[in-house]
């Protein structure tokens, strides 16, 4: 019987996704024994036009990580769906923009001019931004439009399946492997999240929650935790109550605040969610307490939390509900 | 006039591209090495609190997010002008030794080893770490995978996340070593040892062994005679967690020594039209174009120039091994100080060399008495302002610099990543390649592609940072065009 065929591919990544998949250790050669690998760009020596010559539906699993920036990432993202039995979005990037969509926040004008032109270790000499065509003394040469905005790939295909996280952690990443090889049913697809919790990060966080209010956030500089208590009562903006679980809260157990990069829970707006968990942790004052100071209470509190935005859609700005700022031109 | 694109993809965008346009004779004018996409952190990071730097710019590169996030780490240091406790700094050092353990084996094995093992002129489809496997045998596989799981899990032990480590704060370290957890540590840094060493009689064996091997080595075609920069430490040995960067000439004599908060005094950037990524020099020599020697101000910061940039290695094994590199390929100058190796190729017998440097400090930190000290962070009590600092990133010498309001929210960011220190040379020996293999119109088609590609291999690439390609899998297409602009052939890989 032939083997299931398996295909990997980077839009705008970083590289992260393919070491945590190589982070599964042994298991890859079981991979690699089980899957006929027919596309992997990191690894094997495959060819688009190879891609492109696969019957539709040629890959039985095709495995997607990166945002979609450019024409190329949004052109194999159409090459891979039509391509693909089951496309799945693997890692943050791919499922919500991650940490590159915060470019969403601002546009590719100002990033040029502090990149090329008000950058302290520039050629004084000379300003020369990046032009998509430019003539050199040989010849003519051209480079890819930057597009404005970060998507996420459900933004530009339809994706059967999401493996949530910045990166995936290897053992999420075994288990649905081990699922698939085993040859498991797994659920409808349709954007099914798979390898992650169905609840809040903060069901397997082993931190002691105290039903403790705050007058005030902290900056993780300002103070130093106590060890075992949950770090949103202690004034961190730790986006556990607005994240999806399934990491196993790795980063509070070394006393740093949850990022939020599995995402949020489903049908919910990250920030939208962290808000009302920072709403209910926030002392409205002792009771009793006039409402104009209670008012006055909470936005002292609520001043210090320092860059709610870039907080609380630090993975998902390309799904959240401002989508991206507004530029001048709309 | 002909031109030759050699392309990553079959579409021009995302990863790299290099043309090569042949002039009237047939011969090499120009070849350019474009970087077609910018992800712009610099800006998008603005209004962003500083004390994030370190888990958003891991997010880079996700094959060394332990530098960037180290780079960042360092930069919170400076900006908000605390300094971390002796443990701390230990602790942060311990963390990114055993992250070059793993780094330079994945490098070595997976991607430099197959042009040695299997040979340069393997077709592409062997020429991967399964191939060396089936080569050189499965234990080595086994001892590889080894090697970067232990050393992942104490990346995770310790910086809290085995990909984008989350621990690093501005005056030290989020949690400390704890003491049950050191036995393992001191265990996993004595097996990196061995496997350093058993690397190093593997390049031995296999390569220094084999007389076709060092031919290649010492080729003209990859040796380019530039600058070298590396961190060294009061010794000017070669460190990779902090010190000075030293700066030495195409001979091999100190042409500067600075402080890391003074790049921008030292290092200056040119952009160009026709490619998102820029190109750093020495600004104290000045920018000549893309060309060798001691009036061009293009350098190198790799395994190679850190080693050439340094007296020696700090511990002793690693020493010995400095010495046999040196006394191999090189002799010493009237300066008494062995001249730079220039051959691109030694950079991976340089980089076994880092990794065994980078073990044996492991193992000398995780036996320190202070490493379990509970004392891993000093309050921060100033206002922050500006701060800029380095480490050295596997690929180069990493800056980050960063300014921010009263508040600690960033206003301004600039970041020279390792491999962009290396844009110029790399686009060189690029262009070198392509004229050993070009000549009179005709193209050598056979082999222009693994020289091309081996050629980006000894710098070990990042374009994980700019173009998403893991270092050295550079996808390339070569499309070979007559001079009306007809196709005549198609050379590809990767892509």
């Amino acid at each position: 019987m032939a083997k299931p065929t398996f295909a990997m591919y980077w839009a705008a990544s970083c590289g992260g996704c393919e070491i945590s998949l190589l982070n599964i250790g042994e298991q890859i050669l079981a991979v690699d024994a089980a899957f006929d690998v027919v596309f992997w760009p990191c690894v094997a020596d495959f060819k688009y036009h190879d891609v492109e010559n696969y019957p539709d539906d040629y890959i039985d699993l095709c495995l997607f990580n990166g945002g979609i920036r450019n024409s190329e990432n949004e052109e194999l993202a159409h090459l891979l769906r039509r391509k693909s039995k089951t496309l799945v979005a693997f890692g943050s990037c791919a499922y919500e923009g991650c940490v590159p969509g915060l470019a969403n926040l601002t546009t590719n004008q100002a990033t040029f001019n502090a990149v090329y032109d008000d950058c302290i270790s520039n050629d004084t000499t000379r300003y020369q931004q990046p032009q998509v065509v430019s003539q050199v003394p040989e010849g003519e040469l051209r480079i890819p439009v930057m597009y404005e905005t970060v998507r996420a790939l459900d933004q530009v295909v339809p994706v059967d399946y999401i493996i949530p996280g910045c990166p995936p952690e290897a053992h999420q990443i075994s288990a649905v492997l081990t699922a698939i090889l085993s040859g498991a049913q797994l659920p409808a697809p349709g954007g099914t999240i798979l390898g992650a919790a169905d609840v809040a990060l903060c069901e397997e966080c082993p931190l002691t929650k105290d039903v403790k209010q705050i007058t005030r956030f902290y900056r993780p500089y300002e103070i130093s935790p106590e060890p075992g208590l949950c770090l949103l009562e202690q004034g961190l903006v730790c986006m556990g109550p607005a994240t999806r679980g399934g990491c196993g809260a790795l980063c509070p157990q070394v006393g740093m605040r949850c990022e939020g990069c599995y995402g949020p829970l489903a049908g919910q707006d990250q920030g939208a969610r962290m808000l009302s968990a920072i709403a209910s942790v926030v002392s409205a004052g002792p009771p009793g307490m006039e409402e104009a100071a209670q008012a006055a209470a909470i936005e002292e509190a609520m001043a210090t939390l320092a860059d709610p935005v870039g907080t609380f859609y630090r993975f998902s700005m390309a799904h959240s509900i401002m989508g991206r700022a507004k530029t001048v031109d709309g | 006039m002909q031109r030759i694109t050699i392309d990553p993809v079959t579409r021009l965008e995302g990863h790299g591209r290099i043309e090569i346009f042949l002039n009237d004779e047939g011969d090499v004018a120009n070849a350019y090495f474009i970087v077609p996409e910018l992800r712009g952190f610099e800006q998008f990071c603005v209004g962003r609190p500083a004390e994030e730097m370190p888990r958003i710019t891991s997010r880079i590169c996700g094959v060394c997010p332990e530098a960037h996030h180290m780079a960042a780490t360092k930069t919170l240091d400076a900006l908000f002008n605390v300094e971390p406790p002796a443990a701390a700094k230990k602790l942060r050092e311990l963390f990114y030794s055993s992250f070059y353990v793993t780094d330079h084996t994945t490098h070595f094995y997976a991607l430099a080893g197959p042009d040695f093992v299997l040979g340069p002129d393997a077709p592409p489809a062997e020429r991967n770490i399964l191939g060396v496997v089936r080569k050189v045998g499965l234990e080595i596989g086994r001892a590889v995978i080894d090697a970067r799981i232990r050393n992942h899990e104490i990346i995770k032990l310790i910086g809290g996340r085995g990909v984008h480590p989350v621990a690093g704060l501005p005056g030290g370290w989020s949690k400390p070593l704890a003491p049950e957890d050191r036995a393992h540590v001191e265990e996993v840094a004595r097996k990196n040892v061995e496997f350093a060493l058993f690397s190093l009689k593997l390049f031995e064996d296999v390569v220094l062994g084999n007389p076709a091997y060092r031919e290649l080595i010492l080729a003209d075609t990859f040796t380019h005679n530039t600058y070298s920069m590396g961190t060294v430490d009061a010794n000017n040995y070669v460190n990779f967690y902090d010190g000075m960067i030293r700066v030495v000439d195409p001979e091999g004599n100190e042409f500067v020594k600075y402080h890391p908060r003074d790049y921008a005094k030292h290092i200056a950037e040119r952009s160009e039209p026709w490619t998102y990524l820029k190109f750093p020099y020495l600004k104290g020599v000045g920018w000549n174009g893309f060309v060798d020697g001691k009036q061009s101000g293009v350098y190198v910061a790799t395994p190679l120039s850190r080693l050439n940039a340094a007296d020696g290695m700090a511990t002793p094994r690693a020493q010995e091994f400095f010495e046999q590199f040196y006394t191999t390929l090189s002799t010493k100058g009237a300066n008494g100080r062995y001249k730079p190796v220039h051959y691109r190729l030694a950079t991976h017998w340089a980089r076994l060399i880092e990794l065994l440097y980078a073990a044996e400090r492991m193992l000398e930190l995780a036996t320190d008495p202070e490493i379990t000290s509970p004392h891993v962070r000093t309050p921060v009590s100033n206002l922050p302002r500006e701060g800029a600092a380095s480490v050295e990133a596997p690929r180069g010498t990493l800056t980050h610099h960063y300014w921010t309001d009263e508040n600690g929210i960033l206003t301004r960011v600039n970041l020279i990543v390792g491999t962009t220190n290396n844009y110029a040379p790399i686009a060189m020996s690029v262009k070198k390649a392509a004229q050993s293999l070009i000549s009179k119109g005709t193209v050598v088609t056979e082999g222009l592609l693994n020289r091309i590609e081996m050629g980006f291999r000894a710098y070990d690439p990042c374009f994980g940072c700019a173009t998403h390609a893991l270092p050295g899998q550079m996808p390339l297409e070569v499309v070979i065009r007559d001079a009306a602009g007809e196709e005549l052939q198609t050379l590809s890989q990767y892509c």
